[in-house]
C-alpha cells in the first residue's frame, strides 16, 4: 500500500530490534478478547483509479452544477482568482501543523498576520483574531466574550439574527447561566424595533448581537444600535454572515460597534457544500485579552530581526485548561490563510469593485421587478446583496419548483428554517452573475403564473 | 538562507492590478443611501499578480511542512496526507451550495453517509455526527451529548473527571459544556487506576473524559473496569479519539465499554492539518445516545438520502450547515483506499515505528513509563547537560521539525514522539541519527545548543515581547 513505507524486510527488522515475534505481541495491553475484531464489514481496498471512478460516479449524482443559482443566506459565490487556487494548494501551506515552531514557519504567521490585518481594515476594528471555525461558532464566541469581559450574564439576540447563528449560540449556551433575550423586528421596516430594543435593554444587558446586512438583506442602523446600548454599558455585536458586505459598506467601527463577527466565505473559498468556511472576530482593543482563539503578533529574534510568532498565548487552553478563554485549538488557518491571498490578489480596487458589483446586480434586479404580478420584492430599502421576496401566487416551494424546471435555483425558501413561512424567498447576487443571468432569472419570474 | 519577505502592504504601490475582473454590466446606480458605503478601503494592498505569486512563494519557502520531512509531533498524528484526496476535494461536482436542493445533491449526502459507515464499523458506536469543525468541538458536543442525556433522565450532574495527562482541550470543553472539572492523577504505570477513579465517583460524576492510548502512548489497560465503575455510578465514560491511529482495526472502543467518542479526522485520517486547521471532528456515540446527536443528520430512506433538521432531543446545531464537508470527502477517499485489507497495518506499523524509536532512543534518554509504547513515546530531559527546548531548537538546524515539547505536564521536560505509519525505517533511521548527534553535541558543547537555530530564517523569537506589546496588525510606518 502507497501510504504505508515500511517494507516487510523493514518489520521483520524492527521486530527484531524491539524484540517480539508476532506485531500482535505490540497489543498486549488491550483486552484480548475484545481486540483483533473481525473486518468483514469493511469495504475492500480501491486501487487509486479505482478510487478516481468512485468518487466521479458519486459526483454525477450531484446535479446541481447544471444550474444558475442565486442561493445565499450565509454561504455565497463569488469569482476566486486562479492564483489563490494555485497558492493555497502549495504543500508548504497545507500540510505543515500549527506554527508552534516558529523559526520554520514564519510562512503560515507572516500570511495570517497580513490576513489579520485586513480583517482589521474591513471593520476598522483593532484586533482581528488568527480564525474560528464558522460564521455561527464565531457568533458564539463572540457572547461569550461579551459576557466574560462585562461580567454580566443577559444576552439579546436581534430576531434577524440567521436562524441557524441563533441556533448555534442557544446550543453553546444551554448549560450556561446566560439568558437570551429576542428583540423583535419591525415588521414593516424588516430591522430590529427600536423600542422594542429599548424595552428589553438594562444594566444586566451584556451584549446585544444583531445581524448586518441582516438574515433579510437589509442594513442595520449599527450607529443608531451603538448609541442605544452604549446608554447601558451594553456592548454593540455585529454580525456578518456575507463578509464581501464588509467592503462596500462603512467600517463597524465609523459607528462604534465594538465587536464584528462572522462568516468569511466569501473571501476566496469555495462553497464546498457549506465547509470548511472561516469564522473570524475582530475587536476593539479593551478586548485583546479577552479574546478567544490563536493571534498572530509581531517580534523580534535573537538578532533583532523582524518575525512573528503565535502570541497572548496565557488566555489559551493549552496553557490555562478550563479557565481558557475558549476551548479551541486547531481552527481554520489554511482557510484564512486564503482569504488572505484572496484579499491580496483583489486588492483595494478589485475587492471594492466585487462588493459594489453584488449590489449593483441585486439592485438591477429589485427594479426590474416593479410591476410583476405574483411576486413581490418586499424590502425595496437597505439591502445590499440579498432580496426578499414575497409569493403571491402558490407557495415559496411552488415558486422555486417552477424555476428549477427551467434549471435555475432562484433562492433560498425560508420555510428551509421556520417550516409556517411558506411565502418567503430570499435570493442573493454577487458580481459572478451576468447582465444575462439576471435578466433571465427576472424572465422566468414573469412565466411564472 | 531564506529571507522573510516584506508584507505585503509594503509592496503595494498605487495603481498595481491582482485580479483580472470584468467591468460590471448593470447601471451604476446604487440602491443604498452614500452615507452608509464606505469611499476606500484605506491602505488595502495594491499589488500585480506576479507579484502576489512571488511573494506567497517566498512566505512558503519559508515554512517546514509534512511534504518536506518527518513531523514527530506526538498526538497529533503528522502522517502523509495524499495528493489525490486534495484533487478529489478540490473536484468541480462537489462544490455545492449548502441550501441547494437535496434531489441535487445526492452525491454529497451519500458521500457523508458512507463516512459515517465507516466511521461506525471501525469504532463499533451506533452513530456519528459529522458536524464539529475540529477535536475540541467534538469534545464539547460529545459533553453537551452527555449533559443533555443525564437531564432527562432527571439527573442533571455537574462534574466531569479528567487525567492529569490529558490535553488542555478537555477541561475546557467540559467547561464550556457547563461542568467542574475534577482532576484524577494517574499512577506510576501513567494509567488511571480503578481504585483511585472509584475514590472519586459520586452522584455528582457525569463522566470521565478519557484519552487512549494516552497523551504518554499508554493503552489504559483498565479501560473496561472503568467503563464499568462509571456506568454503575450512572456515569458515562467518554473517549478523547486523538490517538486512535493505535487502535485502527485493532479494538473498537465502543466494545470496550466507551459511550461517546469523538475522533480527528485532521489526525487519524490523514487530512492535512493546513498549518492549524482545518480540521473535523465526528463524535460517535453509543446507541443509547443517538437521539441527543446535534442537528442536521442525513438519513437513507429507500434509495434517496435526505436530512433531519428537527429532532425533539438533540442538542441542536453546534455548527452552520453539515460540517467540513471538504474535510469529509478526504477522510472518505483515505478510508477507501486503504480498505480492509490495509487498516490494521495502519495502527501495527504506526506502533512498530513508536517502539523501533523508543529502543533506539532509550539508551541516550530517560523514559520516564515503562508501560508497552503503543503510537507514540515520551521521553524527559532528566540527567541531560541541556534542556528539551535546546534539543527541539536544534533538531531545526537539522533540517528535522521536533517533537511535542513540554507536553504532557506530567514529565518533566516531555518530549512527545510519534512517527506515524507513514515514516520509512530509513527515514526513522535518519532521525535517530540525528538525535545521537545533537545529544553528543549537548555532552561536549552543552553551550552551543542554548544558540540554536542558527541555520532558519530567523532564530529564537521573543515571545515575551509579543505579549507585552502586541502588534497584531501592519500600520503604516509602525512595523519596523
Amino acid at each position: 500500500m502507497r501510504y504505508l513505507p515500511l517494507t516487510d524486510t523493514a518489520r521483520e527488522e524492527i521486530k527484531k530490534i524491539i524484540g517480539i515475534e508476532d506485531v500482535q505481541d505490540l497489543f498486549k495491553s488491550i483486552p484480548r478478547d475484545k481486540s483483533f475484531f473481525s473486518l468483514e464489514s469493511i469495504p475492500a481496498a480501491l486501487s487509486e483509479p479505482e478510487l478516481i471512478a468512485d468518487f466521479r460516479s458519486l459526483g454525477r449524482k450531484n446535479s446541481v452544477g447544471e444550474y444558475l443559482s442565486f442561493l445565499g443566506a450565509g454561504a455565497c459565490t463569488h469569482f476566486i482568482p486562479e492564483v489563490v487556487s494555485y497558492l493555497s494548494a502549495k504543500g508548504e501551506f497545507l500540510t505543515p501543523y500549527t506554527p508552534y515552531q516558529p523559526e520554520i514557519s514564519q510562512g503560515s504567521l507572516q500570511a495570517i498576520f497580513e490576513y489579520q490585518t485586513m480583517m482589521s481594515m474591513l471593520t476598522g476594528l483593532a484586533v482581528a483574531n488568527a480564525s474560528l471555525y464558522d460564521g455561527g461558532t464565531a457568533a458564539a464566541e463572540a457572547v461569550l466574550l461579551a459576557v466574560r469581559k462585562s461580567g454580566r450574564q443577559r444576552v439579546l439576540l436581534a430576531e434577524s439574527l440567521h436562524p441557524e447563528y441563533a441556533a448555534i449560540i442557544r446550543a453553546y449556551v444551554q448549560n450556561l447561566p446566560i439568558e437570551l433575550v429576542t428583540v423583535h423586528a419591525d415588521k414593516n421596516d424588516g430591522r430590529i424595533d427600536s423600542g422594542d430594543l429599548q424595552a428589553k435593554l438594562n444594566g444586566e444587558t451584556a451584549a446585544l448581537v444583531f445581524q448586518s446586512p441582516n438574515f433579510l438583506g437589509l442594513v442595520e442602523d449599527s450607529a443608531g444600535l451603538a448609541a442605544a446600548v452604549h446608554q447601558h454599558k451594553t456592548y454593540a455585536v455585529q454580525v456578518v454572515t456575507e463578509a464581501m458586505s464588509l467592503a462596500y459598506l462603512r467600517p463597524a467601527a465609523d459607528f462604534a460597534v465594538d465587536i464584528v463577527v462572522g462568516e468569511a466565505q466569501s473571501f476566496g473559498l469555495t462553497l464546498g457544500f457549506g465547509g470548511p468556511y472561516l469564522g473570524f472576530i475582530t475587536a476593539s482593543e479593551e478586548f485583546l485579552r479577552q479574546m478567544p482563539g490563536r493571534i498572530v503578533g509581531q517580534t523580534k529574534d535573537l538578532d533583532g530581526k523582524r518575525g512573528y510568532v503565535l502570541t497572548l498565548s496565557t488566555r489559551e487552553q493549552h496553557i490555562k485548561r478550563e479557565k481558557a478563554t475558549s476551548n479551541i485549538c486547531s481552527n481554520e488557518a489554511w482557510c484564512a490563510l486564503r482569504a488572505g491571498m484572496y484579499l491580496a490578489t483583489m486588492g483595494k480596487e478589485g475587492l471594492a469593485r466585487a462588493a459594489a458589483d453584488s449590489h449593483l446586480n441585486a439592485a438591477y434586479f429589485v427594479r426590474k421587478t416593479d410591476g410583476l404580478a405574483h411576486v413581490r420584492v418586499v424590502y425595496k430599502k437597505n439591502f445590499y446583496n440579498e432580496v426578499l421576496l414575497e409569493i403571491k401566487k402558490g407557495t415559496a416551494d411552488d415558486f422555486l419548483a417552477a424555476l428549477k424546471k427551467n434549471k435555475v435555483l432562484a433562492g433560498v425558501s425560508l420555510g428551509w428554517f421556520t417550516p409556517t413561512v411558506t411565502d418567503r424567498v430570499l435570493l442573493a447576487f454577487s458580481e459572478t452573475h451576468s447582465r444575462e443571468d439576471i435578466d433571465r432569472l427576472f424572465r422566468l419570474i414573469g412565466e411564472y403564473a | 538562507m531564506n529571507k522573510l519577505p516584506p508584507l505585503i502592504f509594503e509592496k503595494s504601490r498605487d495603481g498595481k492590478i491582482g485580479h483580472g475582473l470584468g467591468a460590471s454590466q448593470v447601471p451604476a446606480e446604487p440602491a443604498l443611501d452614500a452615507d452608509l458605503r464606505r469611499t476606500e478601503i484605506a491602505d488595502f494592498p495594491q499589488v500585480s499578480e506576479v507579484e502576489i505569486v512571488r511573494h506567497y512563494m517566498a512566505l512558503a519557502r519559508l515554512n517546514y511542512s509534512l511534504d518536506a520531512g518527518i513531523y514527530p509531533l506526538g498526538s497529533c498524528t503528522m502522517k502523509y496526507n495524499p495528493k489525490i484526496n486534495e484533487k478529489l476535494a478540490a473536484a468541480e461536482e462537489f462544490q455545492a451550495h449548502p441550501y441547494a436542493p437535496h434531489d441535487l445533491v445526492q452525491g454529497n449526502l451519500e458521500l457523508m453517509a458512507r463516512l459515517e459507515q465507516w466511521l461506525v464499523a471501525l469504532t463499533g458506536l451506533a452513530g456519528f455526527t459529522l458536524a464539529p469543525a475540529a477535536g475540541a468541538h467534538g469534545e464539547f458536543t460529545g459533553m453537551l451529548i452527555i449533559r443533555k442525556f443525564l437531564q432527562e433522565q432527571g439527573d442533571a450532574r455537574r462534574v466531569v473527571l479528567i487525567p492529569d495527562s490529558a490535553h488542555g482541550t478537555n477541561p475546557s470543553s467540559a467547561h464550556f459544556a457547563g461542568y467542574e472539572i475534577r482532576e484524577v492523577p494517574s499512577n506510576a504505570d501513567g494509567i488511571i487506576d480503578v481504585n483511585v477513579l472509584q475514590s472519586f465517583l459520586d452522584g455528582q460524576v457525569a463522566a470521565l473524559m478519557m484519552t487512549n492510548p494516552n497523551t504518554l502512548g499508554i493503552f489504559e489497560k483498565n479501560i473496561t473496569a472503568i467503563a464499568s465503575a462509571l456506568h454503575a455510578n450512572g456515569s458515562l465514560l467518554y473517549m478523547d479519539g486523538a490517538n486512535l491511529n493505535a487502535l485502527l482495526g485493532i479494538v473498537r472502543p465502543g466494545d470496550l465499554g466507551v459511550d461517546v467518542m469523538h475522533i480527528n479526522l485532521h489526525k487519524t485520517f490523514s487530512t492535512p492539518h493546513g498549518g492549524g486547521g482545518p480540521g473535523s471532528g465526528p463524535v460517535g456515540v453509543a446507541s443509547h445516545l443517538l437521539p441527543f446527536l446535534p442537528v442536521p443528520r442525513v438519513v437513507k430512506s429507500g434509495d434517496k438520502y435526505r436530512v433531519i433538521y428537527d429532532n425533539p432531543q438533540s442538542i441542536g446545531r453546534i455548527k452552520n450547515f453539515y460540517g467540513q464537508f471538504l474535510v469529509l470527502i478526504r477522510a472518505l477517499a483515505y478510508l477507501s483506499s486503504l480498505g480492509r485489507e490495509n487498516i490494521r497495518r495502519v495502527a501495527e506499523d504506526a506502533v512498530l515505528n513508536a517502539n523501533y524509536l523508543r529502543k533506539r532512543l532509550q539508551p541516550l534518554l530517560d523514559l520516564p513509563y515503562a508501560a508497552d509504547t503503543l503510537h507514540e513515546v515520551v521521553f524527559s530531559d532528566k540527567n541531560l547537560p541541556v534542556k528539551t527546548l535546546d534539543i527541539a531548537k536544534r533538531l531545526l538546524d537539522y533540517g528535522v521539525h521536533p517533537f511535542t515539547i513540554y507536553f504532557p505536564l506530567i514529565v518533566h521536560g516531555a518530549m512527545m514522539i510519534e512517527p506515524t505509519e507513514t515514516e520509512s525505517k530509513e527515514t526513522l533511521d535518519e532521525f535517530i541519527a540525528i538525535m545521537e548527534k545533537i545529544l553528543q553535541e549537548a555532552r561536549e558543547h552543552p553551550e552551543q545548543l542554548l544558540q540554536a537555530p542558527q541555520q532558519t530564517p530567523v532564530r529564537r523569537l521573543d515571545e515575551t515581547l509579543a505579549a507585552r506589546k502586541p502588534v497584531l496588525r501592519w500600520r503604516k510606518g509602525e512595523n519596523l
